[in-house]
């Protein structure tokens, strides 16, 4: 067994400890929001935060996880700066197909948590691995800016 | 009856009679689904699809919410949103209290023009736009006649706002819920009056998204989302080669993995079934399977490439022919003559394929993101071996389309249903599953767009105007093969592959285009524009060339040999004065380039600036315009503007699908490279304004970026772009 916590709650899994993260969020806790995409890191689809720190889950043995706590797109709203990221999201109407946007909120939510007003550089920095093939990069970068400018506070 | 304009002769020939076309229309009491949708997994089958066919687009709730029963796939281009906007403008609904489902497979919800239930061609808003806006305006007529029949007043004292009926002498208003069941009683009206543009309330007005609230929290349900009791997750282990087949399989390793269920032979391979991704994952992994694979093994791109580039110098089939194009170039004060080369594509939904599939013995229920609706239903049906009504198909959203979930041979769908009929007839039982591809399956699965090489000879007279263009084209046809032949096929000329091509739009004395469609084991399918994805390429560099040639502006050059009545002139203009086109001075090293195209009956023109980083292409900005006729939200249309922009700048820069041995050479986003944050131009998208009715948006921002760019490649290096995707050129 490997317990966690997820979104604040508390969750033991029977899987074998090499199994992928996400795979562990999406079968055996029946998360779906976050996604797969490429099963190597390369398209961000299933990012979620680790201790707060934006990891690609389907990368992630569920052994890293152990004792640690995971935050998924479900449980973003807890926060007040996943709730930021999340309107500035709808302002912006960014999503088109929508599948990578939990990634992408994920990835930004981790951004701005740690520069809370980002340039233009940590912003292309922190997003250039999350891929969307329906081409809303900059309707996210905007509403990157925009989650910024809401949190308010200096720059 | 339908008043869509059809101008591409592509779509000409697929539309049927459209008298029977014109859905009907029910009012009726909202049912409510557990879950929310239509498709939420856990949702028993409810009554409204019992009673089969609901033949309805709008229900109504006693609480005055209206659902919308949308007939086309939401893939990110905003179906869920535009075509609600049709329904509501026409039904004077309060728009806050619209919901939308996705239909089940009917006739009733089939596409108004191509006569089967199916999103594509750019055709959602254009077929739909008579349709739903009579759909509306028939609800309206029937809730105003049922107030006025309660109130006792002539319907002409009433008026229908915001979801009430309102009879102003008396100050009576009854909400569209406490109407609805009343309507829904009432004959549907003969003579269905539609509003004046000038009065439209929400059509032309930017509206957000009906579907961002939930792909913004992660209950926006996919495909692979859908979870059923009891359901096991398959993947398959499919031939390293198209058309092998399984000679010899040894599941003995996989089957010790722990949640593994058992291993089956299908028609494509062989499928692991596991109580979920993971185990199934590390079980495929260790299938032993020797595979008898044909002669897909022999194949390579670059044997292909040779096979093409002969084909090329010789005549084809004929798809446009006008004066003597031999003699043009003889008599041409200059000319040109290059080949060009376009590689395989592969469509990179984000979401890999998947399909959940219930098999059971008198029904089987089909969870997927699918174009195709009646297509995948009838091919399901008789793999199963069950009639077409006892299979239903529950659309989830798509993550991505592009084309690739629209297949004729509804491969991944008849695959779900051949792995669920092995796993009922090894173990008697009928569990449902999922099945999964991996990325890499996705990558590898075929249904490229398909390679192409072109040869083209011009020519312009002494005063700069083209004489003469002689375009052969050589690729695989897409509808070779499929049901859509007879009609897509006309005298060994598929009009998919030409179009853009054969459609040429400069006035030119001597044209001749030709076509080769060699046939190879490799499946091919529309990817998001089609043939212009390759065409406008090719088109658009070489009118370039022969501006550079005459010594002319290029956007100046495209305008003397435009027809006076063009729209393509609309567009090329707005986009030109936007970008400041020959006035605004641009950074040191930076250079516009500029294209044109029309498809899917839209215009879109784009300037891109380019620099060249270190040896490599850097897009900058990239300014469009379009002209797609009577626009209902703006907002959509820049979104699919910038969106296919995006989709062919990938594709343009980075996007290659090799072959050799019959393997497919690239397997994930690592090596199959697309367009990321870091290399996004800014974009600007503008509108023409236009009374004419509305075309397809969805694709036509696609196919003039990669001219663009090519174009502004040569302004800075004087090097012409010829060969797919840049990022294999030098530019030193």
């Amino acid at each position: 067994m490997i317990s966690f916590k997820i979104n604040g709650s508390q969750a033991s899994v029977d899987a074998d400890p090499s199994t992928p993260l996400l795979w562990v969020i999406r079968d055996h806790l029946q998360l779906t929001g976050t996604k797969f995409g490429c099963g190597i890191a390369q398209c961000g689809a299933c990012t979620v935060h680790l201790d707060g720190r934006a990891v690609r889950s389907c990368a992630t043995p569920v052994s890293a996880a152990s004792g640690k706590q995971v935050t998924t797109i479900e449980g973003l709203a807890e926060t007040a700066l996943g709730k930021t990221v999340q309107s500035a999201w709808l302002e912006e109407d960014v999503p088109q197909c929508g599948y990578c946007q939990s990634g992408q909120i994920m990835s930004a939510t981790a951004l701005l948590k740690e520069h809370p007003h980002p340039g233009e550089a940590q912003i292309a920095a922190a997003m250039d691995g999350n891929l969307c093939r329906c081409g809303t990069y900059n309707r996210i970068r905007s509403a990157i800016q925009r989650a910024a400018e809401m949190q308010g506070g200096a720059k | 009856m339908n008043d869509m304009t059809v101008q591409d002769p592509s779509r000409r020939e697929f539309i049927k009679g459209s008298a029977a076309l014109m859905g009907g229309l029910v009012i009726g009491f909202y049912l409510p689904m557990k879950g929310g949708r239509a498709f939420a997994a856990e949702a028993p089958p409810t009554k409204a699809q019992q009673v089969y066919p609901p033949n309805a687009f709008i229900r109504i709730a006693p609480d005055d919410s209206i659902t919308i029963v949308v007939n086309k796939s939401e893939m990110g281009q905003g179906v869920y949103t535009s075509l609600p906007m049709l329904v509501a403008e026409e039904l004077e609904a309060d728009w806050s209290r619209i919901r939308v489902e996705a239909a089940p497979v009917a006739a009733v919800y089939n596409h108004t023009a191509f006569g089967i239930q199916m999103t594509g061609g750019s055709t959602s808003v254009a077929s739909s736009w008579d349709q739903m806006r009579r759909v509306g305006a028939s609800a309206r007529m029937m809730l105003i006649r049922a107030a006025a029949m309660q109130w006792g007043v002539p319907q002409s004292e009433c008026r229908a706002e915001m979801g009430q009926v309102i009879h102003a002498q008396s100050g009576r208003r009854l909400g569209y819920g406490a109407l609805a069941d009343a309507a829904a009683k009432l004959p549907l009206p003969v003579n269905v009056e539609l509003k004046q543009p000038k009065d439209f309330k929400l059509i032309g007005k930017p509206t957000r998204r009906l579907d961002t609230p939930e792909k913004i929290n992660g209950t926006a349900q996919f495909g692979l989302d859908v979870n059923l009791p009891g359901m096991l997750t398959v993947l398959v282990a499919r031939s390293p080669v198209f058309g092998g087949r399984v000679k010899h399989y040894d599941a003995t390793e996989a089957l010790k993995v722990a949640g593994v269920q058992g291993a089956y032979q299908v028609p494509t391979g062989v499928a692991v079934a596991a109580n979920g991704f993971w185990p199934a994952k590390v079980a495929r992994d260790l299938l032993e399977i020797e595979w008898d694979e044909g002669p897909g093994a022999a194949l390579s791109t670059p044997k292909m490439r040779e096979e093409y580039l002969a084909l090329a110098k010789k005549p084809g089939a004929v798809a446009r022919k006008e004066g003597d194009v031999v003699q043009g170039i003889k008599d041409a004060h200059k000319s040109v003559s290059a080949e060009y080369e376009l590689p395989f594509l592969a469509h990179a939904t984000m979401e890999p394929l998947n399909v959940v599939v219930d098999l059971k013995p008198d029904h089987c229920a089909i969870w997927t993101g699918t174009q195709f609706q009646t297509v995948d239903r009838d091919m399901a049906a008789k793999v199963a071996g069950l009639k077409p009504e006892q299979v239903e198909i529950h659309t989830t959203f798509l993550g991505g389309g592009f084309g690739r979930r629209a297949n004729p041979q509804s491969d991944f769908v008849v695959e779900a249903v051949q792995v669920a009929k092995a796993m009922k007839a090894a173990n008697k039982t009928a569990k449902p599953v999922k099945v999964v591809w991996t990325r890499e399956d996705d990558m590898r699965g075929g249904y490229y767009r398909p390679m192409w090489v072109d040869h083209i000879e011009a020519g312009i007279a002494k005063d700069g105007k083209p004489v003469a263009w002689k375009h052969t084209l050589v690729g695989q046809s897409i509808m070779a093969g499929t049901a859509f032949e007879s009609m897509m096929v006309k005298d060994g000329v598929d009009v998919t592959s030409v179009e853009g091509a054969a459609t040429l739009p400069y006035t030119i004395p001597n044209i001749r285009v030709d076509l080769h469609s060699p046939k190879h084991v490799v499946p091919v399918q529309w990817w998001r524009s089609v043939g212009h994805s390759h065409t406008a390429f090719i088109v658009e560099t070489m009118v370039d060339e022969l501006a550079h040639l005459a010594g002319k502006d290029p956007v100046a050059y495209r305008l003397g040999i435009l027809p006076a009545d063009s729209r393509y002139r609309g567009a090329l203009q707005l986009a030109a004065k936007k970008a400041g086109w020959g006035k605004k001075k641009l950074p040191k090293g930076h250079a516009y380039g500029a294209a044109v195209h029309k498809s899917f009956d839209s215009y879109v023109a784009q300037i891109a600036e380019v620099s060249l980083q270190n040896g490599k292409i850097r897009v900058h900005r990239v300014v469009a315009a379009v002209d797609c006729g009577m626009v209902v939200n703006p907002d959509g249309v820049r979104q699919q503007v910038e969106g296919g922009m995006v989709y062919g700048l990938s594709a343009a820069l980075h996007g290659a699908i090799t072959l050799e041995n019959g393997r497919v050479m690239q397997s994930n986003f690592n090596d199959y490279v697309t367009l990321r944050f870091s290399e996004m131009p800014e974009v600007e998208v503008h509108i023409v304004e236009s009374s004419e009715p509305p075309t397809g948006i969805g694709e036509p921002g696609t196919p003039p970026i990669a001219p663009a760019v090519a174009n502004a490649v040569f302004a800075l290096t004087g090097k012409r772009l010829r060969r797919m995707p840049f990022d294999r050129e030098t530019y030193v």
